[in-house]
């Protein structure tokens, strides 16, 4: 039995660097990208393979192969952690906001040569100039939305159903789940206090702290993915995360779970965008990405897939893609921006010093072992 | 030269040319990259000599409400003491269930052996992630062991697995029992049956066969098997967070947090001093053992 | 065996398994959850295999896996012939030492301490990438190899001396004894070496989680991304596919044993009938 599998072990090997070889002919572009995972339309339920698309589009336009390797991160933070330590290059990155500003402030990022991005003129001006590049160096913006609260109708009274408050709501014990990152869980505490969330005033963080503790005893479990199977099985009926993953949990939830969605007051609002790295070996290829990734086909697909809002004109008046959606979809997804306003750039996180950064990081440890 | 001083020469090249590679290998992969880690544990971000790191493991400390009254925590040190109560648990019952079936399994006839070996081995050959993902479904509030109690007419409604320490130390259990199982089974599958039977022809009782022959001839491999369990289970970092609710923090996460917050010194610290305690915890063991071992 | 043991082996199993059967029932599932059973489909195997992305890092892993293998399983062989025959008592603590290390520390700590490293190292000479394949496959058989040694050492010191002293007065060269005679004997040691070499570089998360570098994504690392979406059940139909294959080869190679231990055993009564034909 084990020579067996010794054989196979060995013919394994030989069959996979034959592969590896195959993919080796030719001279060949190579472009890194590095983005969250589950966030390009990759081919599955019909949707468009984006990379793949790439691939094929950029051979019959420039008669050249061009070979994509697409890596995933699971965090900002993880994705900087690896950049900022030299360990890994790559040519395109997708953070979000107020990662942007530190990678900027840091000489991380590279401006870009809006010559090669014609499509940069789909983006809405709403979108260009903002908090995180406000001279519009660095970014190309990919998709928005806010952190809004998702519910179960048949657990929550409707007259409970308002503002942050409800996290908090004694009624509702041990079925609440908050953020496992640091930054989404203060931020809630800090919303509902109205409190700054760029704050760099201990005290301020240490108020948000003790809403955090206050709320502990009644939360059920601090989550991010894990959040998904919870709602849709009714495991817990109360929890905070992205506006467009609400409808994710609606299409798999239980019969006897009604999942609803609304955004308090005040409410985190992000924006994630593609910039290029510093160590980034191909610019120009990477800004032909850039510029198709903005082109309509894949940026609808990718709309569609990822389900938050885009700032590209090409999508959010693609007529199809809106018929698609639904009214009540595109309500959520896109219509707060009407509501909030102005206020938005306020709502969402900067970047923070580092001394800020080490103490809530200490804060949230104080939270988790107490 | 005679026949036998060149075999002699050429046993000795062959000799080194067989060490070498890994001798090069253990120096360059395993001693280097340790210094690396003493070299940032007491280092700041200008490369200057600093206890600073070390010293916040032991001091920093953290406001705690504990019955109502608040307290203040030496917050690693609180950690690491419960990082190592959960791991301490899994291996006592990894070791309690394990050995017995390590025993059968040593007494089974060499083909049942090598299926149910095999058969133990199969779930290590899917990923350690996808496992404690159906391990979720497992022990939910609304999964498959709860709902089945339901079913059975109980009312479990204010009864929960997952997020108790139970469900970690469930995770940890589940995911590291082959390794308790494999070292001890080894060692006993070479143990001499005649001095069991020795035993049981001078009178011992089965216990005392097991207590005064089995057990002391098996230390070695119930060693490498506490080894193999205790140390990935002080560690581990996502077991605690799926399982566990995000409710147990531990050192592994600790670890973690510090390396994804960019704090790589002090991250090494923390690992630089879980990295001695478990040397010196490991030495103490192997000591004990051999002492028993030539009693 | 006693129905006690029969108890309580069931047991075991039903432990060992249970994760393994809810992975496999929710590969079916119509849905995207991962909880709640809404029909039966073969969906996600579709999916599965539409998943270019996913399939990529199976193939990245399995590369991985193989070559970490068969590099610690040869190197690890020959480290362990080589500590055998040492009589240098000093380097013999030193390596055994060395060896005992990656399995003293958590594999957290075997991580970051090789990042560091490869880090370190990778500023010195100023390269753009310090992670690659290369640093993940040398992470890799740096925590095979001690388990390798393990497996094949003991098989060493089981050996009869005599062996391979014998071959050698027959007029054998000491690499020819060293083929024809030692490595038969230890071959068992070696094979279970390599196979745990290769389980355990299959199922590691950690270690891989940071030596890993540009454009290399092994499966852990894909399914430990998806935490801001979600993981789907399309994970559970791979982990479906995966125990099937590895039933189907076991199922294979134990019905190949059988039969050449029938082989062997008509082989004997041949010999036996023989004699006593002769007789």
């Amino acid at each position: 039995m084990k020579k067996t599998i010794s054989l196979l072990l060995c013919l394994a090997l030989v069959l996979s660097i034959s592969v590896a070889l195959a993919g080796c002919g030719g001279k060949t572009r190579t472009l890194n990208v590095y983005n969250w995972g589950e966030y390009i339309s990759d081919g599955s339920e019909g949707s468009l393979n984006t990379i793949k698309a790439f691939e094929k589009w950029y051979q019959e336009t420039y008669g050249e192969k061009v070979r994509v390797n697409y890596t995933t991160f699971a965090s900002n933070e993880d994705m900087y952690a690896k950049l900022s330590s030299g360990a890994v290059s790559y040519d395109l990155v997708i953070p979000s906001d107020y990662m942007i500003a530190r990678m900027a402030s840091e000489g991380m990022l590279l401006p870009l040569n809006f010559d090669n991005i014609p499509n940069y003129q789909y983006i809405d001006d709403s979108f260009r100039g903002l908090y995180y590049d406000p001279q519009n160096l660095y970014t190309v913006p990919y998709t928005y939305g806010v952190t809004g609260i998702i519910y179960d109708a048949n657990v929550v009274d409707e007259a409970d159903v308002g503002g942050w408050e409800l996290m908090w709501n004694e009624k509702y014990a041990g079925q609440i789940v908050q953020f496992n990152n640091p930054r989404d869980a203060f931020s809630t505490a800090q919303y509902k206090l109205g409190i700054d969330v760029n704050s760099t005033d201990h005290a301020d963080w240490d108020r948000a702290l003790e809403e955090l503790k206050a709320q502990k005893p009644l939360v059920k479990s601090y989550v991010m993915d894990e959040i998904y199977n919870m709602m849709e099985s009714g495991e817990a009926a109360i929890g905070a995360y992205y506006a467009g993953d609400y409808f994710t949990m609606v299409d798999a939830q239980s019969d006897d779970v009604d999942l609803q969605f609304y955004y308090p007051e005040r409410t985190n609002y992000f924006v994630d965008a593609m910039c290029i790295p510093s160590c980034c070996q191909d610019q120009e290829l990477a800004e032909i990405f850039i510029n198709y990734m903005l082109s309509e086909e894949p940026a609808v697909a990718n709309a569609a897939f990822i389900y938050y809002a885009s700032p590209n004109s090409l999508v959010y008046e693609n007529e199809e893609y809106l018929d698609e959606l639904g009214e009540e979809t595109v309500e959520i997804l896109y219509r707060f921006t009407d509501v909030f306003g102005e206020r938005l750039n306020e709502f969402a996180f900067r970047n923070l010093d580092a001394e800020t950064l080490s103490y809530i990081t200490s804060l949230w440890e104080t939270l988790k072992i107490g | 030269m005679s026949r036998k001083n060149t075999l002699h020469a050429q046993k000795g090249l062959i000799q080194r040319l067989v060490l070498a590679p890994y001798s090069v290998w253990a120096l360059l992969f395993i001693i280097v990259p340790l210094t690396f880690v003493a070299y940032y544990a007491f280092t700041d971000n200008n490369d200057q000599f600093t206890m600073r790191n070390i010293l916040r493991f032991f001091n920093e400390t953290s406001s705690v409400v504990k019955n109502g009254e608040t307290r203040e925590v030496r917050r690693y040190l609180l950690i690491f003491g419960r990082s190592l109560k959960l791991a301490v648990i899994s291996t006592v019952i990894c070791l309690v269930a394990g050995y017995p079936f390590a025993y059968m399994l040593a007494r089974a006839p060499a083909r049942t052996q090598s299926i149910l070996i095999t058969i133990i081995m199969i779930p290590m050959w899917m990923n350690f992630l996808i496992r404690t993902y159906a391990w979720m479904t497992i022990l939910q509030d609304k999964g498959v062991i709860l709902n089945f109690l339901r079913t059975l007419g109980l009312r479990v409604d204010n009864f929960h697995i997952i997020g108790t320490e139970t469900a970690v130390v469930i995770g940890m259990v589940y995911d590291y029992f082959p390794y308790m199982i494999l070292p001890i089974y080894s060692v006993m599958a070479k143990m001499d049956l005649k001095l069991i039977e020795a035993a049981h022809d001078l009178g011992c009782s089965g216990a005392g066969v097991l207590r005064r022959v089995i057990w002391p001839l098996s230390l070695p491999g119930v060693i490498s098997g506490i080894n193999m369990v205790l140390v990935p289970s002080i560690s581990t970092f996502y077991i605690s967070q799926k399982l566990g609710n995000g409710m147990f923090y531990l050192i592994g996460d600790a670890i973690e947090q510090q390396y994804v917050a960019n704090d790589l010194h002090f991250a090494a610290a923390i690992a630089f001093i879980l990295m001695v305690v478990l040397l010196v915890c490991m030495a103490l063991m192997q000591r004990a053992a051999n002492r028993r071992a030539f009693a | 065996m006693k129905p006690v043991s029969k108890v309580y082996t069931a047991l075991i199993l039903i432990f060992l398994f249970a994760p393994i059967i809810i992975l496999l029932v929710f590969s079916f599932n119509a849905s995207k959850s991962l909880s709640v059973f809404s029909g039966f489909s073969l969906h996600w195997y579709e999916e599965l295999f539409r998943d270019h992305q996913t399939l990529g890092a199976v193939r990245n892993t399995l590369i991985l896996a193989v070559s970490a293998a068969l590099i610690s399983t040869a190197m690890g062989t020959a480290a362990a012939v080589g500590i055998y025959r040492l009589r240098n008592r000093y380097l013999r603590v030193a390596l055994d030492t060395a060896t005992n290390i990656p399995m003293i520390n958590p594999d957290i700590i075997t991580g970051i301490s090789l990042m560091l490293m490869f880090v370190y190292v990778g500023r010195l000479f100023g390269a753009a990438t310090s992670l690659n394949f290369v640093t993940m496959l040398i992470a890799h058989v740096t925590f095979c190899l001690p388990y390798v040694i393990l497996q094949v050492l003991p098989k060493l010191q089981q050996m009869d001396k005599a062996l391979p002293e014998a071959a050698m007065d027959l007029g054998c060269t000491p690499l020819r004894a060293f083929f024809k005679v030692e490595v038969p004997e230890i071959l068992p040691g070696i094979l279970t070496g390599m196979i745990m070499a290769f389980t355990l570089s299959l199922d590691d998360f950690v270690i891989s989680y940071f030596t890993a570098g540009n454009g290399f994504e092994t499966l852990p690392i894909r399914i430990y991304d998806m935490t801001k979406k979600t993981v789907t059940p399309k994970m559970y139909a791979l982990a479906t596919i995966i125990f099937f294959v590895i039933l189907a080869l076991l199922l294979v190679s134990n019905l190949m044993d059988s039969e050449t231990s029938q082989d062997v055993k008509d082989a004997r009564t041949k010999k036996k009938e023989r004699k006593k034909a002769k007789a």
